[in-house]
């Protein structure tokens, strides 16, 4: 064991919460970010071509898909390999981000709602997530990407857990 | 008109407590306030117009007009407490209906404008905690009742907090816990939102003189001084306006701080309340309920620091959220601030006196990064610009930019700190703003850690405590990551089941 001062970097002492979320995000984040590809290229395709726009720009409009193309290919794998969730009997404790890596836990104890919500490409694919909300503004924790049945279920059970438990949560 | 009384039961359902009115005395005070509001308007339109009818006529249209909506703002505006929640409703047009649950509300702020206290009333506002079902607000305001029914409001309001016991003495007089020395005066000038407030009073007036057409440098000297000014050197001129602006800002800042603070009393009521009394001409009253106070905060902006003052504010649910929120005492020297902090949560010392424990090295480093990066470009901006079109000066002036920011990131690095007490979870932060909190342990509702690429290769990450009162989180930075959760496992058990001891 080293000291907190000598460990190294990197190392965050606490393991990944249990539970991958459902493989079909994958293809849930790789429509999502063509989606914002197609709704940035098409302007630019639109007044290159239709309006005569300056040259450039179906270089910009190039550049934008090639970017859109390449995230989906690469980020929605990498994605899907960060997140990950947990539900306790004590505590919701999930793992997220690409970039900045962000961890969440909240003790059951302080949770005051549980919502589940399905966008439209979620409903397509049968995913849904699970919001959990405490008394501060700063602290819902989030899962995306679970199977629409499972976020069903773990909504259900978080719901019947953080009523068993006493306090006014804040 | 009868009262619930403050120990009535809870009965879910009853709904036969009689709606009450605002003080009758609104129907005079609410369209002269808004009159007043109107009068720089007014003044304009009869000035400019020299009494020609049409304007005339405009004028008195909209005086009735304001009479009118008064009377009708009063009329439909009804507002109750049943056992369970405060209710307002109001508009005749676009109906409004507030309803906030009484075991919500954390604090009770009355507010008296020179108006209001010429007829003796009060508006009321109540702050409630966040609630997640819609339709309930964060809270509402009663504008306005009398002062005698506004107490009794507030009295009733933050008594039956139903999740604390109440005081075991409620016979107990308040118990003042600081008062006003005009000593500290001498903070008035280093207090940033006052030279804001200075700018403001500024832009007003000039706002006015363009409104009423005055040219400014028509007015007798003006003119003169100006071309005088001109003809001399840049730095007498840029001295001369630097100075004026200063004394403006002294005078200004001063002004706003004797209107914000006169009066100024710190009280703990005798039903388990911390009140702050304050104002010259518009007076306020701030109840905090005790035991929602969740922590307290002391701030030190630079200049303040410079001045070795600080200020103390409450962390409670509802407060915060603007640059008046919770502040517990005007500007005051450190040690006051620092008994006050104490005398608010009841502790012998201030938790946020604490030794804190310093940050790894590499904080000092990220701290410098992210105050020379900014800095560097904007030195090459303006070499860049100084090199097209402007002064040839701005670019080499502007390398002072680097010093100043390398003395900020290391002031800034000097700052961060955290502890870990029996009871409370301090942090400090910041250099232009720097702030201590102590934050009560059993306040901590959840936990963010977030780490950035760099933060990663540096291992450290930034912790946030989250809480449900003041700003909702607040963060740790550059912790090693074993510390942060080491922190996390000692204020919230909960944690522990995912640590990796094992490894």
């Amino acid at each position: 064991m080293h000291t907190a001062e000598s460990a190294g970097p990197n190392v965050l002492p606490l393991r990944p919460p249990a539970h991958q979320v459902d493989p079909r995000a994958v293809t849930w984040w790789r429509l999502r970010g063509l989606a914002v590809a197609l709704v940035v290229a098409l302007p630019q395709l639109v007044v290159a071509l239709v309006l005569g726009g300056p040259a450039w720009l179906v270089g910009t409009m190039a550049a934008t898909v090639v970017a859109g193309l390449a995230y989906a290919a690469v980020v929605p794998g990498v994605l899907f390999r960060i997140h990950r969730w947990e539900v306790t009997g004590e505590a919701v404790y999930t793992l997220s981000g690409w970039i900045v890596r962000e961890w969440r836990i909240a003790p059951i104890s302080r949770v005051q709602t549980v919502d589940t919500e399905h966008g439209p490409l979620q409903q397509l694919l049968g995913l849904a997530s699970v919001t959990v909300t405490t008394a501060s503004a700063r602290g819902p924790v989030t899962i995306r990407g679970l199977a629409a049945g499972d976020a069903a279920e773990l909504a259900r059970q978080l719901t019947e857990t953080t009523q068993a438990t006493a306090g006014d949560a804040t | 008109m009868t009262l619930p009384a403050a120990s009535a039961e809870p009965e879910v359902g009853r709904h036969d407590v009689p709606w009450r009115r605002l003080d009758p005395r609104m129907l005079v005070v609410g369209p002269a306030g808004m009159l007043l509001r109107l009068l720089p308007f007014l003044v304009i339109v009869l000035v400019t117009g020299q009494g020609d009818t049409p304007r005339l006529l405009i004028t008195a249209g909209i005086a009735v007009l304001v009479v009118i909506g008064g009377a009708i703002r009063w009329r439909t505006t009804k507002y109750r407490i049943t056992p369970e929640r405060v209710e307002l409703h109001s508009g005749l047009v676009r109906k409004q209906r507030r309803s906030v649950p009484r075991d919500r509300i954390r604090t009770v702020d009355l507010t008296s404008t020179l108006l209001h206290r010429a007829f003796r009333l009060s508006v009321v506002t109540v702050h409630a905690a966040d609630s997640a079902s819609a339709g309930e607000k964060h809270g509402l305001g009663l504008d306005a009742v009398s002062a005698g029914e506004a107490e009794r409001l507030r009295h009733e309001l933050l008594e039956r907090s139903p999740a604390a016991p109440v005081a075991d003495a409620p016979t107990e007089k308040s118990e003042s816990l600081a008062t006003m020395n005009w000593a500290w005066l001498r903070f008035a000038p280093l207090t940033f939102s006052s030279l804001a407030g200075v700018g403001a009073v500024v832009a007003a007036g000039f706002n006015l003189l363009s409104e009423l057409r005055v040219d400014p440098r028509k007015v007798p000297g003006v003119d003169d001084a100006a071309e005088r000014l001109a003809a001399g050197p840049l730095w007498i001129a840029v001295g001369v306006v630097g100075v004026l602006l200063l004394v403006l800002a002294v005078v200004g800042s001063t002004a706003l701080f004797t209107e914000r603070w006169w009066g100024y009393r710190l009280t703990r009521e005798s039903d388990g309340t911390l009140r702050v009394h304050r104002g010259l001409l518009t007076r306020r009253s701030l109840s905090v309920s005790e035991h929602r106070l969740r922590g307290v905060a002391v701030t030190e902006p630079l200049l303040l620091r410079a001045g070795r003052g600080a200020q103390t504010r409450a962390l409670s649910t509802g407060l915060g959220k603007d640059a008046q929120g919770g502040v517990l005492q005007p500007p005051a020297p450190r040690a006051e601030a620092h008994r006050v902090a104490a005398a608010a949560l009841q502790e012998a010392a201030s938790p946020t006196l604490t030794p804190l424990l310093r940050h790894p090295r590499v904080a000092l480093r990220r701290r410098m990064t992210r105050a020379l990066g900014p800095a560097a470009v904007l030195v090459l901006a303006a070499w860049v610009v100084a090199e097209t079109t402007g002064p040839a000066r701005l670019g080499p002036l502007s390398l002072l930019l680097l010093p100043a920011a390398a003395l900020l990131g290391r002031d800034r690095f000097r700052g961060l700190g955290h502890a870990l007490t029996p009871r409370y979870l301090v942090s400090r932060l910041g250099g232009l703003n720097r702030r201590t909190v102590a934050l009560r342990r059993e306040g901590v509702i959840g936990w963010t850690v977030r780490q950035s690429p760099f933060q990663r290769r540096a291992g450290v990450v930034t912790l946030e405590a989250v809480t449900a009162a003041g700003e909702g989180g607040y963060r740790i930075l550059d912790v090693t990551g074993a510390d942060a959760v080491a922190l996390a496992e000692a204020v919230t058990p909960e944690v522990c089941a995912f640590g990796a001891r094992t490894r």
